[in-house]
């Protein structure tokens, strides 16, 4: 007879099929992909031996460090600018009356229920040359010809700011409602101006909040490669967009996956870097 | 004790979760009927034991016998023993007349029998028409009820009580306490009731196991742990006792002539006192008199330092001139008027005044 | 202060505006009675013109719209399972166990970290490393190879929303049905089982609206014969705009919204049960 017959069981066997799926989906699979790395180019979609550190070698071409560059240049703007538009509203969403509150918040959520290549498409449409957005230009009278703005560097970040949005808005709310206000408040009593309050109480109180934000616009942003794809036309080769072209186009299956370790590693990094400045892991998840 | 009277032995129970021991060896008798109190500080392994009574948690070593037979190694659901938790545990999803037919349900009691049982335990914990609220809508002292009546439509041969009266205000605890009694010989069930209140544990219990780190200190009846403390611990834990480190100079018959700082003080022996050995006198505060006016027979001289009045007595602080601080409370209408500074005679009655051997000091 | 708060509404509906403006286009232009090249971008008058198409046996949707859903369907359906009982698997223990014990503690410990990765990095690094598992393997690509890259991001929306809710029951809940004379079984059935049915339910809520939409991922390990709606959707926009696109895209939305609908009425109504003087005896 087994000794154990306590209200706790064994009930850790339950995670057992859930802990055994994602050993084999995601940890091996991962693991594949740091080994196909390591191999060369086989016939069709295959890799062969020996191990060689070749396809390492080639991402100094300035081709790849190029668009290394672009990607994390587009996905640290992506998160500055959701800070700059998303810390505001957050913040004003967070003064609201309650019921209102949870209306706009549930406002501000309801389109990202949506695919997102529908309202990224949404935007190519508004973008068009003889789209909305020039016409009401025109026929307001503020500009004669046409902007070009669809397949630009502007669409390409009004995207990515669009998709990643939310990302940002949602953790800086949460840590704006769990704020103690009557901090703020004793600041204005203690003769600090509304303005000193803000920057000396409500941003480093919700300091977390907003590390976690970025983090989250800024990691799915350097691998993001489908806004890029319908809004940057084929001049902007981003690292998603690198990755995507290796693996269908060129079919070098160990180059993509040297492509994606890469990403990987930068994933890595940063997850790593912002638990070094205090950030919780429990924080990046959504 | 003779089997049939006998209900729970336990049996060199001893408990360590990781390298701390939360149980150090337990022995104990529970007697059928009876309404036995474990009392002690938090931490001291009361729910521990309960806990392994209940099947929750299993010793590291000894035994757990149920009328004998030897249950430690049964999981909960199959002991004839039931629990009342601390925060009461109703099920939030379930109503009460759900929550109190749970266990006759898991026992595949008929329908009909569960909702006349159900009802008849509404009845006895007098919530007759409560079945179909949620716990959320009852107040504290209800869902302790429905707690209650859960556990005992069982008919339990043991009901284990996680102090059930914690989380209520003192004046409803006081009512629950009667009321727990009443029920408890009304059920004729023999229940083992955790608290770190002693109030509650002298007022309800047939005995009282004192314990502290994992140990019991005394088992006995409230009187006698009250009034015969087996140890330091046990006087102070229990009331407001003045403890006088002393060490014994000489013994005749049934005198013991003890030493405190230089001061001699007569007391009554007993016989495990030796001399030269170092014990505590104790003596409860309201047992401890004092008056400006010396008494007959033995007394000590203090200095009246002031008193702290609550009602119907007040408790007087006064220094000895060896340093020591003895408290004395008196009832508020017999009190004479002392002003701070004041010198004042302390005496007792020898017979309430006890020798404990000194065991505060130890910790695990 | 008046002042202030004009100007903070504003700013709000502005960048709330500014969030549907694509929507409310494409949703706009789908109704286009204009049929002609410019339809796309030109209102010219109100029509089902381009709705008329969708379910075309050969321009139309249907059959994506079939794989989606049953790549959803089952997918969830596995992923729940696979997510709950991994949130109850995780609960924290007081029991001291057996070093083999600790040891398998230790691996769902790890396997918990890696089921939670998928939401973690980004879509492409799992989309890629799945398709190279699943051509390691040697599965055919289509619905298997989707339902299992699915169920593998699907999982961690189920397993977070489950244990949290977990994570605020007493756990004294448990110990009670046992004591109660529950076996473990019955005490998860009865009392767990219930008390998390609402997390379930919007856990997987969520995991389907994720899998409906998912493109990235559904973009590496899809077959030849299996296309997703959201994988025609993109091979339809990539090329142009094409205008039947926006009357698919609107049923779309209007399915993600109705979802999010349903779910909210159901914790509605779960919350407003709860507080129900009047329920049934369960006896």
């Amino acid at each position: 007879m087994k000794t154990d017959g306590s209200a706790g069981g064994r009930t850790y066997l339950a995670a057992l099929p859930m802990s055994l799926w994602a050993f084999l989906f995601v940890g091996i699979s991962l693991l594949y992909v740091i080994g196909l790395s390591l191999l060369s180019r086989g016939e069709g979609f295959g890799a062969q031996l020996p191990v060689t550190l070749d396809n390492y070698m080639r991402l100094g071409d300035r081709l790849y460090l190029r668009s290394l560059w672009l990607s994390l240049r587009l996905a640290a703007t992506t998160a500055l600018m959701s800070l700059l538009f998303g810390y505001p509203l957050a913040y004003f969403i967070s003064r609201a009356r309650p019921r209102a509150r949870t209306w706009l918040m549930i406002l501000l959520i309801a389109p990202f229920w949506t695919n997102a290549l529908i309202r990224i498409y949404g935007w190519k449409i508004l973008f068009y040359a003889n789209g909305p957005i020039n016409s009401v230009l025109r026929s307001l009278g503020l500009i004669e010809k046409p902007l070009k703005l669809l397949y630009t560097d502007f669409s390409v970040l009004v995207g990515m700011v669009y998709a990643m949005f939310p990302f940002f808005v949602l953790p800086v709310y949460s840590s704006l409602e769990r704020m103690d206000w009557t901090m703020a408040e004793a600041s204005r009593d203690l003769g600090a101006t509304p303005l000193k309050t803000f920057f000396t109480i409500t941003v480093p109180m919700t300091l977390p909040g907003i590390m976690a934000g970025l983090v989250l616009t800024f990691i799915p942003s350097i691998g993001l490669f489908f806004i890029s794809d319908l809004l940057g036309g084929a001049n902007t080769m981003l690292w998603g967009n690198l990755v995507q072209n290796e693996l269908l186009k060129s079919h070098d299956m160990p180059f993509a996956a040297t492509l994606s370790v890469v990403l990987l590693a930068l994933t890595g990094v940063i997850i790593l870097l912002y638990k070094r400045v205090g950030g919780k892991a429990d924080d990046i998840v959504f | 004790m003779s089997e049939d009277t006998t209900l729970l032995s336990l049996r060199g129970l001893r408990k360590t979760f990781d390298t701390q021991e939360a149980l150090n060896g337990l022995d104990l008798d529970v007697i059928r009927g009876e309404f036995l109190t474990l009392l002690g500080p938090s931490g001291c392994g009361k729910t521990t034991t309960l806990r392994i009574i209940a099947g929750l948690e299993m010793p590291t070593e000894g035994q757990v016998f149920l009328e004998g037979k030897d249950i430690t190694l049964l999981p909960p659901e199959k002991r004839e023993v039931n629990t009342v938790f601390q925060n009461y545990a109703l099920f939030p999803h379930m109503n009460v007349a759900a929550n109190i037919g749970y266990g006759l349900r898991m026992r595949k009691v008929p329908k009909a029998d569960v909702l006349k049982r159900v009802d008849e335990m509404l009845r006895l914990v007098q919530l007759e028409g409560y079945g179909k609220r949620m716990p959320s809508q009852l107040s504290g002292g209800q869902r302790q009820r429905v707690a209650i009546a859960r556990s005992a439509v069982l008919s339990p041969k043991l009901l284990l009580l996680d102090e059930p009266l914690g989380a209520l205000d003192l004046q409803l605890r006081r009512q629950m306490q009667s009321e727990l009694k009443k029920m408890q010989q009304q059920l004729g069930i023999t229940f083992i009731y955790i608290t770190h209140d002693q109030e509650e544990a002298l007022n309800m219990s047939d005995r009282i196991a004192l314990m502290r780190d994992g140990r019991f200190v005394q088992l006995d009846t409230p009187h006698n742990l009250y009034e015969r403390p087996a140890t330091a611990f046990a006087a102070t834990f229990i009331g407001e006792t003045n403890i006088l480190d002393c060490t014994v100079v000489g013994i005749s018959g049934e005198e013991v002539l003890l030493d405190m700082s230089g001061i001699a003080i007569p007391a009554t022996t007993e016989d495990w006192v030796v001399p030269g050995q170092t014990l505590c006198l104790c003596i409860r505060a309201e047992r401890l008199h004092y008056a400006k006016k010396s008494p007959e027979g033995f007394f000590l001289r203090g200095t009246f330092k002031g008193s702290h009045y609550a009602g119907s007595e007040r408790t007087a602080e006064i220094e000895l001139n060896t340093g020591h601080t003895l408290f004395s409370r008196q009832r508020t209408e017999q009190e004479e008027t002392v002003l701070p500074g004041e010198t004042v005679c302390l005496w007792w009655d020898r017979k309430t005044a006890g020798l404990v051997i000194d065991d505060r000091e130890e910790t695990t | 202060m008046k002042k202030n708060s004009f100007w903070s509404s504003l700013y709000i509906a502005v960048i709330i505006l500014a969030l549907y403006l694509p929507i409310m286009v494409v949703v706009v232009l789908s109704f286009n009675g204009n049929t002609g090249r410019t339809a796309a971008m030109n209102f010219t008058g109100f029509s089902f013109y381009w709705y008329k198409g969708l379910f075309d046996p050969i321009s139309g949707f249907g059959t994506q719209m079939l794989t989606s859903l049953e790549v959803a369907f089952w997918s969830v359906m596995i992923s729940a399972c696979l997510g709950t009982l991994g949130a109850v698997g995780m609960l924290r223990q007081k029991m001291r166990k057996a070093a083999s014990e600790r040891a398998v503690m230790k691996m769902t410990g790890i396997g918990e970290q890696l089921a939670m990765l998928p939401i973690m990095i980004p879509e492409l690094i799992l989309g890629i490393a799945l398709m190279a598992l699943f051509s390691l393997l040697k599965l055919p690509f289509g619905k298997m190879t989707l339902i299992f890259a699915h169920i593998t991001f699907c999982t961690p929306y189920i397993l977070i929303t489950v244990k949290s809710r977990l994570s605020t029951l007493e756990p004294t809940l448990q110990e009670a049905a046992r004591d109660l004379g529950a076996s473990p079984a019955k005490a998860f059935a009865t009392v767990t089982l219930p008390l998390a049915a609402p997390a379930i339910l919007s856990g997987s809520l969520l995991a389907f609206a994720m899998s409906m939409d998912d493109f990235v991922i559904s973009f590496f390990v899809n077959g030849a014969q299996t296309t997703t709606l959201p994988l025609k959707v993109y091979s339809s926009v990539k090329v142009g705009v094409t205008p039947q696109v926006n009357a698919l895209c609107t049923v779309m939305l209007g399915a993600a919204f109705l979802v999010v609908a349903v779910g909210q009425l159901i914790s509605a109504l779960a919350e407003k049960r709860r507080a129900d003087t009047t329920k049934k005896v369960q006896a």
